[in-house]
């Protein structure tokens, strides 16, 4: 379905780490805080989806909100290959110059397309922005360029989508002119967060078409953030798998649902109800509910919840995410 | 139908006043509901599935008026029930589990005290005791911790939210549940435990539900059959296998095509090329025919009736898929 993708990484995640601090005790003077996203390491190589996958505040936002330096991180390293050249540390980045030619190359879409789109501005003023930020001067070719892209995402044609606001679009053409003004630079990466979960079933399937069909014509890789597990599985080819602030699993898509290797991955696709009537599904294995990770302990961080959890669980530190096969990797001592 | 039938909808029309027109939300719907049955109702946002649910409730917002039809539970006519005449059946005949668990819960108040008001309501005799035994028993039979219930809403999680809500709907062992997308903002481990939980309590109570999502998933799981709706409009009915198997109307086979799916092979999705029709100026005849891939002259000419094809399986359409009509 997709092109077949590269070895070469594009984007190298080490040791990333967010920490919110909260105040708590009398008079906000014990400090703590909310492990967002601890510890976390991942790669997308060159025309590959990576889909990143878990339930709310598993912290997939605030990596998406990392790599586009929105925050910026406690720790860890973001590298961005650029072909030829050595690779651009994104923590390194001196001066606005290197910033744009950053984000030049990684660019975002987010979840509501209701709130992304400044109101005031046209659809053609929206994508030709970035055009002017990175440097194209001349308005006419600024306008041949946005109108391009808006056929390039299936608004055609472009001279009826232009001049209008976008409160007078739907949702999903909403999403398609986010996705343009994001791809108008011809970015090496995209981050996608929930792109498609505010829309209805028969838009969201155009969203996830056009971006497949996209992602081979204009080669971009995508890192494509879902909590929706049958769409991460349509958009990707490989999978990885977020819990508390933590990866717990991640490989090859396939792979890693006719194999799940931790115990949450396992939860997780048995939970997914199955759009077939005769389907029968066990209920998910897994105790208790979801907690904040404010102050986790040391141990793994599934351990509360986990239903096969030993005794090494218990005394040893979080477990690493180990290769367990081809390209699989889990973090979990049982695995 | 088990039992016989509870609720009947007969040729429902409901409109909006708006500033440019009006909103022809529901258009001559029709339906029955069975003792104990659950039916469940698909389609996409603004299509008038809450909108239907509201109307049953008489619940419309002010600019909602029902333009004809009526709506029978047990033989009674709700349509021309004043406000007085429904409060009595609201929450002890039917009751509804909204979406947003935080807004149908008062901020304010502690869970106990919104449960016990529920209670009271219909039975201004029940004590104080009686009511804390009452809300306590509400909370076992949906996974709650009883000793939450002094809590305040802000307190709880989703999942414990929208528990708390369903205790609400089923405080008055109401006949009827309309549950309004009642997981689609919980997360998928605790949706199914929300899902398991409803699921049970309606088999146990033989409470008739109409459930309302746009997860034909969820809908593939819970409901015995399933109505889709599109553009104020049933599209079709049947037993929900029989709708999956052999869809007629070509909107529920794009519908049904439109949806990832977690196993089984992999293959490309079909979408539905366009967007839904704006209501204040709905087109004439099917209202699906600007969309439709298998339409004909007759489809934007006339309103396709709405046709038995046989073992309770309905579709309005001209050209229905393995149909001979």
């Amino acid at each position: 379905m997709t092109a077949q993708p590269s070895r070469d990484p594009l984007l190298q995640v080490r040791r990333l780490a967010k920490w919110f601090p909260v105040e708590s005790g009398l008079f906000g003077r014990s400090k703590s805080a909310v492990h967002a996203v601890d510890d976390v390491s991942f790669e997308v190589r060159r025309g590959e989806t990576l889909g990143l996958v878990g339930e709310s505040g598993c912290g997939k936002t605030t990596t998406a909100r990392l790599l586009v330096k929105l925050i910026e991180p406690t720790a860890g390293e973001i590298l961005l290959s650029s072909s030829g050249a050595p690779p651009l540390s994104l923590a390194a980045l001196k001066g606005r110059a290197a910033e744009k030619a950053f984000r030049a190359q990684v660019q975002i879409v987010f979840q509501d397309p209701y709130a992304s789109l400044d109101p005031r501005m046209t659809v053609g003023a929206i994508v030709e922005e970035p055009l002017a930020i990175h440097g194209i001067r001349s308005p006419r070719e600024r306008r041949e360029r946005s109108a391009d892209m808006l056929q390039t995402v299936g608004l055609a044609p472009a001279s009826t989508f232009l001049p209008r606001y976008p409160q007078e679009l739907s949702g999903g053409q909403r999403q398609r002119v986010a996705i343009a003004r994001a791809l108008a630079l011809c970015p090496a990466l995209l981050v996608a967060d929930e792109p498609t979960s505010m829309l209805d079933a028969s838009i969201c399937a155009g969203i996830m078409n056009l971006m497949l069909d996209l992602a081979a014509r204009m080669r971009v890789s995508y890192l494509f953030i879902t909590h929706h597990l049958a769409v991460a599985r349509y958009m990707s080819d490989r999978l990885a798998v977020m819990y508390l602030g933590k990866i717990v699993e991640t490989g090859p898509t396939e792979e890693v649902l006719a194999r799940p290797l931790h115990p949450y991955t396992r939860a997780l696709l048995s939970a997914v109800p199955r759009p077939d009537p005769r389907a029968r599904r066990e209920p998910p294995k897994i105790l208790g509910g979801v907690k904040a990770a404010v102050d986790p302990p040391p141990g793994c961080r599934f351990l509360d919840r986990c239903p096969i959890a030993a005794d090494v669980c218990r005394s040893a530190p979080h477990p690493p995410l180990e290769e367990k096969g081809a390209g699989h990797s889990a973090a979990c001592y049982l695995a | 139908m088990e039992d016989g039938t509870l609720l009947a909808v007969e040729n429902l029309s409901v409109r909006y006043a708006v500033r440019a027109g009006e909103v022809s939300a529901v258009d001559g719907v029709s339906f029955a509901l069975g003792r104990g049955e659950v039916l469940g109702l698909a389609g996409e946002s603004g299509c008038g599935k809450t909108t239907l649910a509201m109307s049953i409730l008489k619940l419309l917002p002010e600019n909602g008026r029902i333009l004809s039809g009526r709506i029978l539970l047990d033989g009674t006519d709700l349509v021309p029930l004043s406000e007085d005449g429904m409060r009595p059946l609201r929450w002890r005949r039917l009751s509804v589990i909204f979406q947003g668990a935080m807004n149908s819960l008062h901020p304010v108040y502690k869970v106990a005290d919104q449960i016990r008001e529920a209670l009271s309501a219909h039975d201004p005799l029940l004590s104080a005791a009686q009511a804390r035994a009452r809300t306590a028993e509400l909370f076992r039979l949906v996974g709650l911790d009883p000793s939450l219930m002094d809590r305040y809403p802000h307190e709880y999680s989703g999942g414990m939210r929208q528990r708390a809500v369903i205790a609400l709907a089923l405080a008055c062992d109401p006949e009827l549940v309309i549950a309004d997308e009642p997981t689609t903002a919980l997360d998928v481990i605790v949706q199914d435990s929300v899902l398991r939980e409803l699921q049970s309590l309606q088999s146990r109570r033989g409470m008739s539900m109409i459930y309302i999502s746009h997860d034909i998933a969820v809908l593939a799981e819970v409901s015995r059959r399933l109505a889709v709706m599109y553009a104020g409009r049933w599209a079709e009915l049947g037993q929900t296998e029989e709708v999956f198997d052999r869809p007629l109307h070509p909107y529920t086979r794009a519908l049904l095509a439109s949806v990832p799916s977690l196993f089984g092979p992999k293959k490309r999705l079909d979408h539905l090329p366009g967007e839904p029709p704006d209501l204040l100026h709905p087109p004439r005849g099917c209202r699906f025919h600007p969309r439709c891939p298998r339409v004909r002259d007759v489809c934007s000419a006339r309103d396709p009736e709405w046709q038995d094809y046989g073992g309770g399986h309905f579709a309005a359409c001209w050209n229905p898929l393995g149909g001979a009509a």
